[in-house]
């Protein structure tokens, strides 16, 4: 079967981008983590200014495209930053710009689910913590994220999911990951250009289906007292 | 010689807004009293007991616990609120630990006590709770009386000298109230400095050394629990008691 057969043929090339595609998205969706965690907590924050600035953060990103926010990263930056010798070319090229990109993107929806996350924690957990002499960092730490990471897993994984089927749209600034690819092996052989997007496709579902299962297995336990 | 001021509350006001909930409280209560205050919903009863470990920030007046006012800049609010065990209507357990990590989190985090020996000090306390069988249970497995329990083992984990109860047994089926209120009372007779906010007038009866009538955010008569129940000077108060007992 001709399916099987684009499939093997061409399986190196599938295989390294395979591997670009997970490194782009790991990369990125750690970064947008660390991001999205502590712009999270700014946006529950006592102190105005960091809830303002992060509120405009998410804002932005929110309200442009992915595709729009490559282009200034990886376009735009260099333009106003070659003056004082910025090239992407110097910190790993397109790659880095992609990575940089997706971050600062997953990262403003991910603020966003930790906001929600630690808002959905009754405030008697707050209070309780708080009562006890817990500062109010220690109450985050030891109270609040981790009752909030249980409600937000699922919309963080949802978001990872995302995130890792955005990564097709880097392919734009030319990093040959699984869209990419599909591309190039498209434009050499027009008369399998089905076969080889359905194998392109493919290659996503399987990355993201195992996903969503792991985040099934990972809910279940972490489900404290109610089910063993 | 005279016991101690344990608490000292001086013309108190708390304002939500436009609305005043607290209109000139003075408290004051000694080492080793038991203090209940009753009252009409919404008569700012619970409000007063917050504002007593800083939950509720007052608008005025002053609030002096061991002699040290709650709203110097030199006090540190949260070495303060390690020394007074707060006891919640709706036990507020920490769902994410289970019953021994409950009550040592604190003393393991604030008082930098080794792990061994505040896991054998939280068997110790549930014990005299009678939950030592619930150690390795998590909150949601508990029933209301038992979560009363534990969140009151988990405060005494910090040796508090002063506790304070907020309706501890308002959220509970009629059964538990009493496996509840016997822990109370056993407090009380170790010679706890406590403050009360209850609808158990059993309690504040059998328990209390005085007991404070609050309506609509002031105090409107206090006395021994003989005074209040007995003889009511005021007309507010024997309405109120006419209505409930």
């Amino acid at each position: 079967m001709s399916f099987i057969e684009v499939l093997i043929n061409n399986m190196p090339s599938f295989l390294a981008a395979l591997v670009l595609t997970l490194q782009l998205a790991v990369c990125a969706l750690i970064i947008a983590t660390i991001i999205g965690t502590i712009t999270g907590i700014f946006t529950v924050s006592v102190h105005k200014t960091l809830q303002v600035i992060s509120g405009i953060y998410i804002d932005l990103i929110r309200g442009t495209p992915l595709l729009v926010q490559t282009f200034i990263i990886y376009y735009g930056l260099a333009q106003v930053l070659r003056p004082y010798g910025f090239q992407w070319a110097k910190l790993g090229g397109p790659f880095t710009a992609g990575v940089v990109t997706l971050s600062i993107n997953a990262g403003a929806y991910m603020a966003e689910i930790v906001r929600g996350g630690i808002t959905a924690v009754d405030s008697g957990q707050v209070e309780a913590a708080r009562s006890l002499g817990l500062s109010s960092w220690q109450t985050m730490r030891k109270i609040i994220l981790p009752q909030a990471f249980k409600t937000m897993l699922p919309s963080l994984i949802n978001q990872f999911i995302i995130s890792i089927k955005d990564t097709s749209l880097i392919s734009i600034i030319g990093i040959r990951e699984l869209t990419q690819n599909g591309k190039i092996l498209a434009a050499n052989s027009i008369s399998r250009v089905m076969l080889i997007w359905l194998v392109v496709a493919l290659f996503y579902f399987i990355i993201c289906t195992l996903l969503a299962r792991f985040a099934k297995i990972v809910e279940r336990k972490i489900a404290y007292g109610s089910r063993k | 010689m005279a016991a101690e001021n344990k608490i000292e509350v001086k013309n108190l006001h708390k304002c939500y807004g436009d609305i005043e909930v607290l209109k000139g409280m003075n408290i004051t209560v000694k080492e080793g009293e038991v203090v209940c205050l009753i009252g009409p919903s919404g008569s700012g009863k619970s409000t007063f007991l917050r504002c007593l470990n800083r939950l509720e920030e007052r608008t005025s007046g002053d609030i002096l616990i061991n002699q040290k006012n709650l709203y110097d800049k030199k006090t540190d609010i949260n070495q303060l609120r390690q020394n007074i065990g707060m006891v919640f209507q709706h036990f507020n357990l920490f769902e994410n630990l289970n019953i021994t990590d409950n009550i040592t989190l604190a003393p393991v985090m604030l008082r930098k006590m080794n792990k061994t020996a505040a896991e054998q000090k939280a068997i110790e306390l549930l014990t005299t709770v009678g939950l030592a069988d619930k150690a390795d249970s998590y909150p949601t497995q508990l029933s209301g009386g038992q979560k009363q329990r534990c969140a009151i083992a988990r405060s005494l984990a910090m040796n508090p000298d002063i506790m304070l109860f907020d309706e501890p047994t308002s959220a509970l089926d009629p059964e538990m109230v009493g496996e509840v209120l016997n822990v109370m009372k056993e407090l009380a007779a170790n010679g706890m400095t406590m403050v009360v906010v209850t609808h158990e007038m059993g309690f504040a009866r059998e328990v209390s050394d005085r007991v404070i009538f609050m309506d609509d955010g002031q105090i409107v008569e206090e006395g021994t629990p003989e005074n209040i129940f007995e003889h009511p000077q005021m007309k507010r108060t024997r309405d109120f008691l006419n209505k409930i007992l």
